[in-house]
């Protein structure tokens, strides 16, 4: 049942730091994060990390675990060998604060960079009728927990730190795609996906797809049919003129709503 | 004095859960300038992980649900010693506030006419919970998050500056209320967990948005955010809490492996067909219907089965009988030698419905077991027990307008109390946070405005106090690290003041905690104060100390048994007790408590119900005049 396993854990802050070794006691039906836990108690009581709800429910225990971007408390210690050792070290694309915790502002920051929900003037609220088919598209994306695990992974900010700027990662594109396909949202984001949010930095690599502990198919469902409906607007004349009229969402290809008073 | 930051707010909402950030919402609604402090990131409370639903009773699944019969039930979970007055504008806004959240961008699993989808859940006589799969509380979360971010949004057009008028504060914890000479709450001090340097918010009105106490004990479904912070930050500020005898153990946590023992089990599992059996394979919750109850649910697993398609022909299956009578009897059940090799009993849904439909239906929780326990539950039963969940008990708070014994200072969520009374429904907790934050945040919005100029004063004596409190665990020497004690305070409130109790057992537990409070008051941390967890649970284990002292002391005045708080030694539920709430003050370095009459029902709410009924849980000189 029970060994003593090698953890590597990066230890340190803004000015520095590196890995330190510890060996600790592991228990049947462990996971990564009861580990951590276990040093805090032991020989590590200042180690910082943020957990929340050691269930995969919250996204708050990000972390790179033999250089792959995981959440901890979703790690078990059983898909790893007795004698392996492990390496932990914080989420690489964002500023370290402090050992595993990293300052995540830039994910919070291009949140608010996303024109908000916008549903029609006049539809009071308990009027809203949508159809399950249409609201599942949608839905896929509203599983996010946040743990910015995709963000982490995705080459164009994780080796670039200068694109931070312009991009906005996978995260975030997801978010335009998920509002754009909210069955009773009227505005239309496809210019700010590439203006404010880069989306053609994006190459469809999947790589965030990999990562995500949500299991959201975030390039195939959400960031390519973006790239598609920005590019139906930039060559469907029909569109622009459309829009002149200050007409909203194209919903041609949505099943219509049922009835308002069905 | 070091590094002091200083704010200045109207309004100051701490905790960043479905009730504080849907205070904040109405406090900035009103125009006040409204801070959010929180001790996570934004968008991680607690509430994510709700998973059931939200209770409205919007009537799109059966058009005979209302209101009344939403209260009643409420009022029946509750064993009918809740604030009839909460659960009655609990009951009437709760629909206004889930369609609300809809204008926010929710997006809830529909009807085949494109409605909200509810479902059905233990204690709710019609399917009532509105629901996104079984993670509704992340929907919620995330859509108030949203919404807030849509408020930043307008206010950076108005004034160039996103953080104008909403601003959270995240990572940041609250160790002190500050009051001024007349008690009236002037600010809120405590440090970023980040640095932690110190913070000051000035600040006429604050609003408790804490959520529970569950990191007292060993076996929770709560995070480590659960300490107990706002009922112990109100008793200090001259608050009182009420009813913390009553715990809810929510029948099914899991149980195995050990490292997510009682992590929760959804209770829409049982609602979509998912049934209890014992190691002898019998469905035993027939065995445990109350006699409170015993018309309204089946009496044979035939009649149980049939009410999911045919519910106005069949009563509902025992397994959706409350919270507290499903955990007593499992609980008895593994006391009797009838449990699984890990200590719970099963809960199956494998045998009950096809395995597409549970990965449609339970999609976390088909996750949650694969992944962390490395079942498959769409092929075999999983083994469940009881998990500590929920107080029921909390600050004590006006009705209409959130508004605690302090003035300034206000209470919503898990964290106030009288709602739910003795045990809370499912799904009534997330309907509880929308339409107690909105009172909240506009009770404290008014309060503001009627202050005018004059706003209560900090004192720089009141800072220089908080600073040193805060400070103690690294100026002291030799004493012990704070999480062997923390261990030993989970120990004890899950073995002493857990689920049955008795007087000889809570006694104890009242002496440990005297043993534990000395412990802690020389508590010693390593390290420094940037990002030290060490130094953060040091503070917290205070909180959690204080509050399981209520606990404790309330569970020891009640004598008799109740939704959330069984005693051995005197199980029958008396009517006399009904008439009682316990409330707890804060007391030197301890807590005191009192008995308090409880307020009659009204009489017109009171006739929403049988006599036959009332004369289960009211003394006869209550009951309505003629019912003799
Ligand atoms: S698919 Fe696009 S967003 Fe995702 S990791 Fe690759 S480049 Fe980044
Ligand atoms: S999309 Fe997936 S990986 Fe990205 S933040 Fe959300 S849950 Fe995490
Ligand atoms: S602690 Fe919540 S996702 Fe790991």
């Amino acid at each position: 049942m029970g060994y003593k396993a090698r953890f590597k854990v990066w230890r340190g802050d803004k000015s520095g730091g590196g890995l330190e070794d510890f060996s600790v006691d592991v228990n049947e039906g462990e996971v990564v994060l009861d580990i951590v836990h276990r040093l805090q108690a032991t020989d590590a009581p200042d180690l910082a990390v943020r957990w929340n709800c050691k269930a995969g429910k919250c996204g708050s225990c990000s972390a790179e675990i033999n250089g792959r971007p995981r959440l901890m408390c979703m790690t078990r210690m059983s898909t790893f060998a007795e004698d392996e050792t492990i390496t932990i070290t914080p989420m690489r694309t964002f500023p370290v604060i402090r050992d595993l915790v990293t300052d995540v502002s830039y994910n919070y920051e291009k949140a608010r960079m996303v024109p908000a929900f916008s549903p029609p003037a006049d539809l009071e609220p308990g009027d809203y009728r949508m159809a399950q088919v249409d609201v599942e598209r949608s839905q896929e994306f509203r599983k996010c927990i946040e743990c910015f695990l995709c963000n982490d992974t995705c080459h164009a900010v994780r080796d670039h730190e200068e694109n931070k700027t312009s991009f906005s990662g996978p995260r975030f594109l997801m978010r335009i795609s998920e509002l754009d396909m909210h069955p009773l949202d009227t505005v239309d984001r496809r210019e700010v996906a590439v203006q404010e949010h880069g989306l053609g930095y994006c190459n469809i690599t999947k790589c965030c797809t990999d990562v995500c502990p949500e299991h959201i198919k975030i390039t195939d469902n959400a960031i390519i049919p973006l790239k598609e409906r920005v590019a139906d607007k930039k060559y469907d004349p029909i569109f622009s003129i459309a829009s002149l009229f200050g007409k909203t969402k194209e919903r041609a290809r949505r099943t219509p709503p049922p009835g308002k008073n069905a | 004095m070091t590094d002091l930051e200083r704010h200045s707010y109207d309004v100051v909402v701490i905790g960043a859960g479905g009730a504080g950030l849907r205070a904040a919402i109405e406090a900035r609604s009103h125009g006040k300038r409204t801070a959010i402090v929180c001790k996570s990131l934004f968008g991680k409370a607690h509430t994510v992980m709700a998973e059931g639903g939200i209770a409205a009773a919007m009537g799109n699944v059966n058009s005979k649900d209302n209101w009344q019969v939403h209260f009643r039930d409420t009022m029946r979970g509750g064993k009918f010693l809740n604030s009839w007055r909460m659960a009655e504008l609990h009951a009437k806004e709760a629909p206004q506030r889930v369609w609300e959240l809809e204008t926010y961008g929710a997006l809830f699993d529909r009807t085949p006419e494109g409605k909200i989808s509810q479902r059905n859940f233990g204690g709710h006589e019609y399917p009532r919970l509105a629901h996104v799969g079984d993670r509704t509380g992340l929907e919620l979360i995330r859509t108030l998050q949203q919404k807030i971010v849509s408020l930043q949004q307008e206010d950076f057009h108005a004034t160039g500056d996103y953080e104008s008028h909403i601003k959270v504060f995240a990572e940041c914890t609250i160790t002190r209320l500050l009051t001024d000479e007349s008690g009236a709450i002037a600010g809120a001090y405590g440090y970023f967990r980040e640095t932690g340097d110190f913070v000051l918010f000035e600040s006429p009105a604050v609003v408790l948005a804490t959520g529970g106490i569950g990191k007292s004990f060993k076996v929770t479904s709560n995070s480590w955010e659960y300490t107990g912070d706002g009922h112990a930050l109100a008793m200090r500020a001259g608050g009182s809490t009420l009813n913390m005898e009553f715990i809810q153990f929510h029948p099914t946590g899991m149980v195995w492996p050990p490292s997510v023992k009682g992590i929760l089990v959804t209770e829409s599992v049982r609602g979509d067909g998912g049934v209890l059996t014992n190691s002898e394979g019998t469905r035993f919750m027939f065995d445990y219907i109350p006699d409170v109850f015993k018309d309204k649910y089946a009496t044979t697993p035939e009649e149980g089965d049939r009410w999911y398609t045919d519910p106005d022909n069949n009563r509902r299956p025992p397994e959706l009988l409350p919270r507290d009578e499903v955990a007593r009897a499992i609980n008895s059940e593994v006391k009797a030698g009838r449990g699984t090799p890990h200590g719970g009993v099963y809960l199956d849904v494998s045998s009950r419905l096809p395995a597409e439909t549970i990965r449609k239906k339970l999609p976390s929780m088909y996750h949650q077991f694969k992944e962390l326990a490395d079942v498959d539950i769409t092929a075999v039963p999983m083994e469940v027990g009881p998990t500590c969940h929920y107080v029921m008990g909390g600050v004590e708070v006006e009705p209409d307008t959130g508004s605690a014994k302090v003035p300034g200072l206000f209470a919503a969520g898990e964290v106030s109390g009288g709602m739910h009374g003795s045990n809370r429904l499912g799904g009534n907790s997330l309907s509880d946070l929308l339409v107690f934050g909105r009172r909240a945040g506009l009770g404290a919005a008014e309060y503001v405005e009627s202050l005018g100029e004059s706003r209560p004063q900090v004192t720089d004596a009141m800072v220089a106090a908080a600073e040193l409190e805060a400070l103690a665990p690294f100026t002291t020497e030799g004493g012990e690290n704070p999480y062997t004690i923390h261990s030993e305070l989970q120990e004890s409130m899950n073995d002493l003041v857990g689920i049955i109790r008795t007087q000889a057992e809570v006694e104890q537990a009242l002496e440990r905690l005297e043993g534990f409070k000395a412990r802690v008051a020389h508590v010693t941390v390593k390290g420094g104060r940037a990002f030290n967890p060490g130094w953060h649970l040091a503070l917290d284990l205070k909180n959690m100390l204080l509050v399981s002292e209520c606990v404790a002391r309330a569970a020891l005045e009640r004598q008799e048994s109740r939704g959330g708080h069984t005693r051995e030694d005197y199980p029958v539920m008396s009517p006399e007790w009904r008439q009682v709430n316990i409330v707890c003050r804060a007391d030197g370095d301890g807590a005191a408590i009192v008995r308090q009459p409880l307020v009659p029902m009204r009489e017109d709410l009171l006739d929403l119900f049988d006599v036959d009924e009332l004369k289960k849980y009211l003394t006869e000189a209550e009951l309505p005049k003629g019912a003799h």
